[in-house]
């Protein structure tokens, strides 16, 4: 239990998907303009990746990963199809993000109405697959550890997220210089939050 | 509708993402693998060209199948197009540059999800001949490729005084050899990728006034 709370804290701030490997971005700066849209994306992102790193997972440890194919029976032990893994993460994130988008339509048309629009973006949202292929990198021994893993990633792009909307609706009450406004200036503070981030580097948990 | 093989459309599609439509500082596609991989010259200038490779490849296979993708599933088609050839690019690096793809790490199998492509898929190969796709796709690749080495380009040579792995500041003016001269090792940590970018639009939209959103 200790172990998965470790998992989930490491995730949301010392490995956090913006600040220390900047997976995501391009929503993060589409999508930040205010706090409820990135509200939204951010649940979305969460949920997302709390659904197809678990799968993802199964895949590697069942499928691809050297050896996993031994439960076929012997003179499949020695395959190695690890290098389909890309295309099957990508396959398996698009098709759940668009049957997520089905069930959601159909089940619950208000959360639809608010997310609809972030669900096929999530699919290229690089955090998701990132995540998928750091789960691969980091190797955890359990589904369970793997949930854990992603749920705190996706916890801490949702805090990044809201953080950066937040910052962004005072600032414009602010006289920032006319080239800098918008995309720029939004580009400088995630740096400076970066840099803060950076003191989490190196803590051992 | 017949068009030349260079008339002036066509020569847009290629001019453009330059400058007035970059894709990393106008239509913030493709920022992720923009600012982690730009430490040094030699890895912006590998990514660029996979950028390029993957780009011009992807879209005209998806130009040549846009009658034929239900819009349905169209993201799972060009996603699997796209990771097709991200796995080509990613086993030809791993066989002739080891070193570079061991440094490149995740971060060319991120080019699947890098949403400069998808967005050129969706915007534009969806809907457009195979040729103009081609110039589109170059682009685009190329204007890419540009931001991602002048990020590189200011790390690189402010961070460890190198270009191209070369060293360019003189070793006498370290302090070892007696000098005052110290390496902005800042220039190395992540976040300032972005503050380079940052700093890099600022530059480009003081010149160029049409492109300052108001806040």
């Amino acid at each position: 239990m200790e172990d998965l709370v470790n998992i989930f804290i490491k995730g949301v701030f010392i490995d956090n998907m913006i600040f220390a490997y900047f997976l995501g971005m391009c929503s993060y700066l589409a999508v930040s303009k205010t706090v409820d849209t990135a509200v939204g994306l951010g649940a979305a992102v969460i949920f997302v990746l709390g659904v197809t790193v678990p799968i993802n997972y199964l895949l590697e440890n069942y499928l691809l990963k050297e050896g996993s194919l031994s439960w076929l029976g012997s003179g499949y032990e020695n395959l190695d199809l690890s290098y389909l893994s890309l295309i099957m993460f990508i396959a398996v994130i698009a098709s759940m993000v668009q049957l997520v988008e089905m069930i959601i339509e159909k089940f619950s048309p208000s959360l639809y109405s608010s997310l609809g629009i972030f669900l096929p973006l999530i699919a290229v949202n690089c955090s998701i697959l990132g995540g998928a292929l750091f789960m691969q990198e980091r190797q955890y021994s359990t589904i369970v550890e793997a949930t854990s893993f992603a749920l705190g990633s996706g916890v801490g792009w949702f805090l990044a997220i809201v953080a950066i909307a937040a910052i962004r609706e005072k600032i414009r009450y602010s006289n920032v210089p006319g080239p800098l406004r918008g995309l720029g200036i939004t580009f400088i503070i995630t740096g400076l939050m970066g840099l803060g981030f950076m003191c989490f580097m190196g803590i051992k948990i | 509708m017949k068009d030349s093989f260079f008339s002036k459309k066509n020569r847009r599609l290629i001019t453009d993402p330059f400058d007035g439509q970059n894709p990393i500082t106008v239509q913030v596609l493709g920022i992720c693998s923009a600012l982690a991989i730009t430490v040094q010259l030699q890895q912006a200038l590998i990514m660029a060209l996979s950028v390029v490779v993957v780009m011009i490849c992807g879209n005209m296979i998806v130009s040549l199948l846009r009658n034929v993708i239900p819009s349905r599933i169209r993201i799972i088609v060009q996603l699997v197009v796209v990771s097709a050839l991200v796995v080509l690019v990613d086993l030809v690096l791993k066989a002739f540059l080891p070193d570079m793809s061991e440094k490149l790490s995740v971060f060319v199998g991120l080019i699947v999800s890098n949403c400069i492509i998808m967005g050129r898929l969706e915007a534009f190969a969806l809907g457009n001949k195979l040729w103009p796709s081609f110039l589109d796709g170059l682009g685009n690749a190329i204007g890419y490729g540009w931001i991602l080495l002048a990020v590189a380009f200011f790390r690189e040579f402010l961070g460890s005084g190198k270009i191209f792995g070369y060293q360019i500041v003189p070793d006498g003016w370290y302090e070892a050899g007696g000098g005052f001269y110290l390496n902005n090792n800042l220039m190395i940590l992540p976040p300032m990728a972005l503050i380079v970018v940052g700093l890099i639009i600022w530059v480009q939209r003081s010149r160029n006034r049409e492109l300052i959103e108001d806040n």
